[in-house]
């Protein structure tokens, strides 16, 4: 049995993050405290994985008040939207691999 | 990384891509109640419509079909009958809400999924525009004595709504709206008839659809 892992995206090696892509792939943008209530994760863990997407252009942030409360929207890019799929195809073929 | 990794995390994108867009509490429970209250409803409104003097104080409706526009408004509207008919369908509406929000509430706290959050107040605003839209313009149209749309329009835009409201959670429910959408055409093709209508729209279709849905999603 031969398998490849290379071809899988480093950066969703996390599963905050790959929970975070998937969010943002069927979402038009999902804001932060939307994103900690869903995931279950703490303040710091959301904010941190975050970042680590945003350093690799996965996502794009986009920062606007609600009245006086600051609300950040996340948003995926078109390079975070190949990366994730790419990632899911190597999945599946590495899922495909298994099985024989 | 292993095989399990691997599923795992399959399993975890596909459960947020589905919680995240939907809201994926409603409970089926909450379609039997409200189908009953349906019922319950509609044989109280055949009653206040068809032995009128027994429930409504005495008050004889003009003769004739009951459905169809009779004299000017303002005796239509005022009148026991009318008047008795819409406490009831404010009444059934309200119990099916009151029920539904606590059933569901249960369910989305069983579920960890936030009650009031961004799937369920996607839903809502998807089904209130048609239902808002419908029930003003049903209730301008009982003012002016057009008796005969109430049911179809009832059942044609609460049918909408819940087309409209299955991109934001189960489905099933499209099949739902679309059945509801073909007995109101059915009930403006035979005035006369809208009760039966109504009472097999809200009442026999929701307790067939929440039965289905609790035996699918709730267990």
């Amino acid at each position: 049995m031969k398998v490849d892992f290379s071809k899988l995206d480093k950066a969703f090696e996390n599963r905050v993050r790959l929970q975070i892509m998937s969010v943002l792939m069927v979402n038009e943008s999902y804001d932060f405290t939307s994103l900690k209530d869903l995931l279950d994760v703490t303040d710091g863990n959301l904010a941190s994985n975050l970042k680590a997407l945003e350093k690799e252009e996965y996502i794009t942030i986009h920062k606007s008040f609600v009245g006086k409360k600051p609300n950040t929207n996340y948003q995926a890019s078109a390079k975070g939207k190949k990366a994730f799929t790419d990632h899911l195809n190597a999945l599946e073929q590495l899922i495909k691999q298994q099985k024989k | 990384m292993e095989d399990s990794k691997l599923h795992e995390d399959l399993a975890s994108i596909r459960n947020m891509m589905e919680r995240s867009s939907k809201f994926i509490s409603l409970s089926g429970l909450s379609g039997i109640m409200a189908g009953i209250y349906a019922l319950i409803g509609a044989v109280l409104a055949y009653k206040t419509l068809y032995e009128p003097s027994k429930y409504t104080f005495g008050y004889e409706p003009q003769a004739g079909n009951p459905y169809l526009q009779t004299g000017v408004w303002e005796e239509l509207i005022f009148s026991p009958t009318i008047l008795q008919l819409l406490f009831i369908a404010f009444g059934v509406l309200f119990a099916a809400l009151l029920t539904g929000y606590a059933l569901t509430a249960r369910k989305a706290k069983k579920h960890g999924q936030a009650l009031w959050g961004k799937t369920s107040k996607a839903l809502l605003f998807q089904m209130a525009t048609p239902l808002l839209t419908g029930g003003f313009l049903i209730i301008i149209l009982i003012s002016r004595g057009y008796l005969g749309v109430v049911s179809p329009a009832c059942l044609a835009f609460y049918g909408l709504a819940l087309v409209g409201a299955s991109a934001y959670t189960f489905t099933d429910i499209r099949y739902l709206g679309i059945c509801e959408i073909i007995l109101a055409i059915l009930a403006a093709a035979f005035p006369g008839y809208g009760l039966l209508f109504w009472a097999f729209g809200f009442g026999v279709l929701h307790i067939v659809y929440g039965s289905l849905m609790h035996l699918k999603y709730d267990r």
